[in-house]
């Protein structure tokens, strides 16, 4: 009604908000699908001149799935799996944030075991985040077949994982005081042979992708973060590594048994799209260290702790937070319990939606072309910022 | 020095596309590596470790009954409410079965009235709402539930995902249906 009143007929309510400059020779464009039908439903609104993109401002909201009010209405045992559907990419990181924030606050032990697995499993999982990663940003770049390669290596891990969680996509094998399944001989064995397989494909991924003078041009010097840019807004993961902030998680919080292995937090300085993809390509390698050398120091013993809390277990009274890095950034789980059935209020902290909230003000004065190269070097996983 | 480089640097360039092109020759000459679904099927022994649609294990003494003793925890367990049991009703007692027990119990014998089989009649488990996350599978006192590791579930109607866990065992208690007892009367 006001808005006929303005003189505004076309639109809906984003575009409508979403208010013209002060010039009047810029053109207004929706970017990305919006059907709920549709997979990773993120929409854009830019003001563009000519190629130049004035103001982008990101819409969200399209795959919200209420996971935080879901965790209202079920006993913790139950709002498990919800986690492998927060972010399928890197389902297992955020497994380990919500079992880590109730161990945390109801003190549990878990088996040194169970730790191992745990970081074999996440890393696994972190290495097949990022080669999905990949894939989908060589595409977004109109590369078309790195993805194939990404998903022949991608789906050899994925059968190794499988033997662990039992699942290809929305693993969640973890559990309050441990993990559900051991792991056996063959997993081992698939393991050791699957590491050195990694190592030669990184190279040849250096070969054919990384060292690409496309690629190169397409993402040197475009997309600048500077670490103080990446603060504000909370960045984390790789977008805040790459933009040279020392910050991993798993280091800085001294988390599990990450301190026993040798390996080191990719970090590189520059802050452009291609300092975030060398980050992750980095990572990967980092991963498959840590892989190996779990393996080669695991434990016998018991997987689950004695007296693992059962599905009607309620949380003991008080709260606490937990954070884990997962392959997009900081995934933390804020839970706070009155001592009832179900959780009082789990609060999902979405290391996506931070990065995202990075793009607006990065993406002013870039190309058009560019300011898909930075969307797509941030890794967003919809689901995630939505949650 | 840096007329040199303009020169060279469009030879590394075109050097980086020779490169990516020797690896993409390379793979060219491997050998297939995914599989033609409806014509052939990935190993059977990589699917042995998936989780698939829930199943019941049959009886250690008896195969073809489910050892299911209807207790209903894997019902309030499930966080997705797809799962259905319906417990054996208690057998209904004949006139003459009720007057045989009343002059029993007159002469002060104990009865022993008939009471309700631990068995399930019913056993659904709603597929299109299930997330195989097996809460149920851990849940159960009895470890009657377990995973199939059935990759190829595919349907054509939402009527074709509610799987009735009781179609393999053939001595499984059904529910009584309405018909039955007209046919009694006739």
């Amino acid at each position: 009604m006001r808005y006929e009143e303005m003189g505004l007929t076309e639109g809906d309510f984003y575009s409508r908000n979403f208010q013209k400059g002060a010039r009047e020779d810029t053109l207004i464009l929706n970017l990305g699908p919006q059907h709920p039908a549709t997979h990773g439903v993120l929409r854009v609104i830019v003001e563009l001149d000519g190629e130049y993109v004035i103001r982008a401002e990101p819409v969200i909201g399209y795959l919200h799935r209420m996971h935080e009010k879901m965790a209202e209405g079920r006993s913790l045992y139950q709002y498990l799996p919800n986690m492998g559907r927060v972010d399928y990419g890197h389902a297992l990181g955020w497994n380990w944030a919500l079992v880590g924030a109730v161990e945390r606050l109801a003190g549990f032990e878990v088996p040194e075991r169970a730790e191992y697995i745990r970081v074999i499993t996440t890393e696994l999982n972190r290495i097949t985040s990022h080669l999905l990663w990949w894939g989908a940003f060589t595409l977004d770049l109109g590369a078309i077949t790195p993805i194939m390669y990404a998903f022949d290596d991608r789906e050899r891990l994925l059968d190794i994982l499988q033997m662990a969680t039992g699942s290809r996509l929305t693993h969640s094998s973890f559990r309050v005081g441990g993990v559900c399944t051991d792991i056996n001989d063959k997993f081992v064995a698939a393991c050791k042979e699957a590491i050195p397989h990694m190592r030669a494909r990184l190279p040849m991924y250096r070969d054919l992708v990384t060292g690409n003078t496309i690629l190169r041009n397409r993402l040197e010097g475009v997309g600048v973060f500077d670490a103080d840019l990446c603060r504000r807004y909370g960045g984390s993961g790789p977008v805040a590594r790459g933009s040279g902030i020392d910050y991993d998680v798993r280091k800085t919080e001294n988390l599990s048994i990450y301190s026993r292995f040798d390996w080191k937090v990719a970090v590189q300085q520059a802050g452009d799209s291609m300092a975030r993809y060398l980050v992750r390509m980095d990572e990967m390698e980092q991963s498959l260290n840590i892989i190996e050398q779990a393996l080669a120091s695991l434990p016998e013993g018991k997987v689950m702790m004695a007296k693992a809390p059962k599905v009607t277990w309620a949380v003991p009274k008080g709260e606490s937070y937990f954070a884990f890095e997962a392959a997009r950034g900081k995934a933390g789980v804020h839970l706070v319990s009155n001592g009832g059935k179900f959780p009082y209020k789990i609060k999902l902290r979405s290391p996506c939606f931070s990065n995202l909230s990075l793009f607006a003000e990065a993406a002013r004065g870039t190309l058009l072309a560019d300011a898909l190269a930075i969307l797509g070097s941030l890794d967003l996983v919809i689901p995630e910022i939505d949650r | 020095m840096s007329a040199i480089k303009k020169i060279l640097q469009p030879v590394a360039d075109l050097w980086s596309l020779v490169v990516g092109l020797q690896i993409t020759g390379r793979n060219f000459t491997r050998s297939q590596v995914t599989v033609h679904y409806p014509r052939q099927e990935v190993d059977p022994e990589v699917n042995a470790s998936y989780r698939g649609p829930i199943m019941l294990v049959a009886h250690p003494r008896n195969q073809a009954k489910p050892k299911c003793t209807a207790c209903m925890i894997c019902v309030t367990a499930c966080p997705s409410s797809c799962i259905t049991v319906v417990k054996a009703p208690v057998p209904t007692v004949t006139p003459e079965q009720e007057k045989a027990f009343q002059e029993a119990e007159a002469r002060g014998e104990e009865v022993e009235r008939p009471s309700a089989p631990r068995e399930p009649v019913i056993w659904i488990n709603d597929f299109s709402l299930c997330s195989l996350c097996g809460v149920c599978v851990e849940a159960c006192p009895t470890h009657c539930i377990e995973f199939s590791h059935d990759l190829y579930s595919v349907g054509t109607s939402r009527s074709d995902f509610m799987h009735d866990l009781l179609v393999p065992f053939p001595e499984a208690l059904r529910p009584a249906t309405p018909e039955a007892p007209k046919a009694e009367e006739n």
